[in-house]
């Protein structure tokens, strides 16, 4: 009997938690067709949210960019194929490791933080505050940082695809002798302009995960700052396994046909 | 004549009854402050009266409207026509204290920057801090936090102002400061005020009515007198702090 009541509890939970994100998730999209926005505090979120997560964005893309090339471009020399470095290296990052890894990095960074200020503005009666001062929290901290990470994270991933390649291309010549000229047109033939764009979309979408899931998590904290480093810790959880499943289901969708 | 009824309230947080067939009248113009142990439903009564919580079964009465019954809309209404002063002030910690106050004047009215500055000034002024507005709360001591809060309830003239806890945890001095601000605010606005509170001296200096909450309902209403010359044995007890009685402890 007690399997059968923590699997029903369990799956409860599971719905629970599902609808209160989807609840979330409509309520802020319904602000956002209004156009019910907070310019100002929108543009402090794209600040704190997007452009202090450069630098990590930025370190983690070239690192990333430099072992892939320094993989590749050791086995595509023994094997004679070192025109195809550029390629490798820029349609990985262009699809899959730009904007997965800016997201990954983000919800680590940015998630972490939102999940815990939120949290700490429900123990302290923050939030619960504006409701009685009449104002939506969903309105004022949900809307303007989704819209942040909707512009912001596309530019990051932009970011990280370019240094991860620059960094990339530097390495193909520094380790195999590539030159710039053989890896920018290996990079030309095998990856088009298109597959940016997607990565693009591929970050949009998980700046909305983040998001919702790290201010559904930071609004849902209860018992004081016990609640605010377990909600921030299953943010992070929660965002990052989503990022991965979503990710599965974008590459479909977005490169099935072109695979 | 009453301004709030709650009228016959249930409420539950998963198994634990807060409020069992609760009736209460909260009177006009007056103040009305709720007593009773830690955890018996005081501060929710609170939120059942500006919406914030809804009861399981019965009704909610603000001037003549059912809460429960209430839009969206009609909630957000409501609430800007009543004040809130949280427990620990919760100032949000992000705005100074003057953008704190500024807030419910820039979310609901069109008033311009300059006569929002100036009933800013005005309104913590009267509750005894000046040229604080740049300062942030995490820079104010509790009493200072307290009177931020209290300012930021009041400073669109609500005809309902609700304190939770107001002089909770503050030295006696400002009790004392505090307990004369909740009292002079009431007759500046001609509001109605209810106020959570387990400060007894300061219920006894403020109160116009007394409710004792215990187990979930209203065991003792009326005036400081009559509260004081109660027959109940639970209300004795609760007066005198005493550990005999028939309040488990």
């Amino acid at each position: 009997m007690k399997v059968l009541d923590d699997v029903g509890d369990g799956t409860i939970g599971i719905l629970e938690y599902a609808g209160g994100v989807a609840t979330l998730s409509f309520d802020a999209l319904s602000y956002l067709g209004r156009l019910k926005i907070r310019f100002g505090e929108t543009l402090s979120q794209a600040y704190l949210l997007g452009v202090q997560s450069t630098t990590i964005v930025l370190l983690t893309s070239l690192f990333t960019g430099l072992v892939i090339a320094f993989e590749s471009a050791q086995q595509a020399t023994n094997y004679g194929v070192s025109t195809l470095v550029g390629g490798a290296v820029t349609y990985t990052t262009a699809r899959e490791l730009g904007p997965m890894l800016s997201a990954v990095v983000v919800a680590g960074r940015a998630g972490a933080a939102m999940a815990a200020e939120l949290g700490s503005m429900v123990v302290t009666e923050q939030v619960e505050a504006l409701e009685a001062l009449g104002l939506s929290p969903v309105q004022q901290l949900v809307v303007p940082r989704l819209l942040a990470m909707i512009v912001m994270m596309p530019l990051l991933t932009i970011l990280g695809d370019v240094i991860a390649i620059l960094g990339g291309m530097w390495l193909a010549r520094a380790s195999a002798g590539i030159s710039y000229d053989t890896f920018i047109q290996s990079a030309r033939a095998y990856t088009p302009f298109g597959d940016f764009l997607k990565g693009m979309i591929k970050a949009m979408v998980f700046g909305v995960i983040i998001v919702i899931i790290s201010c559904y998590q930071g609004l849902a904290t209860r018992g004081g700052a016990a609640g605010v480093g377990k909600s921030t810790t299953a943010a992070v959880v929660t965002s990052i396994i989503l990022i991965f499943a979503t990710n599965f289901i974008l590459s479909y969708l977005l490169f099935g046909a072109t695979k | 004549m009453s301004f709030a009824f709650i009228d016959n309230v249930s409420l539950r947080f998963g198994q634990k009854v807060v409020l069992q067939n609760c009736t209460l009248e909260i009177k006009e113009r007056a103040i009305t402050c709720l007593i009773g142990m830690s955890g018996a439903g005081k501060s929710t009564i609170l939120r059942l009266l500006n919406g914030l919580r809804k009861p399981d079964s019965g009704h909610v009465y603000v001037k003549g409207v059912d809460v429960c019954c209430m839009s969206d809309r009609e909630l957000i209404q409501l609430r800007t026509n009543i004040g809130f002063s949280f427990q620990f002030a919760a100032l949000f910690d992000s705005l100074t204290v003057g953008e704190n106050v500024a807030m419910p004047l820039r979310e609901h009215t069109k008033k311009s920057e300059a006569e929002i500055e100036r009933l800013v000034e005005a309104t913590l002024d009267s509750v005894g801090l000046n040229h604080i507005t740049e300062r942030m709360p995490s820079e104010l001591s509790g009493g200072m936090l307290k009177r931020a809060g209290f300012a930021r309830a009041v400073v669109n003239n609500p005809e309902l102002v609700l304190y939770d806890e107001p002089t909770t945890g503050l030295d006696p001095i400002i009790t004392h400061v505090l307990t004369d601000t909740i009292k002079r605010l009431r007759r500046q606005l001609d509001g109605t005020v209810v106020v959570v509170s387990h400060d007894l001296e300061s219920i006894f200096a403020m109160a116009d009515y007394i409710a004792m909450l215990f187990e979930g309902a209203i065991i003792e209403y009326g005036t400081v007198e009559d509260v004081k010359r109660s027959l109940n044995p639970i209300v004795q007890q609760f007066l005198q702090g005493s550990e005999v009685g028939p309040i488990p402890i």
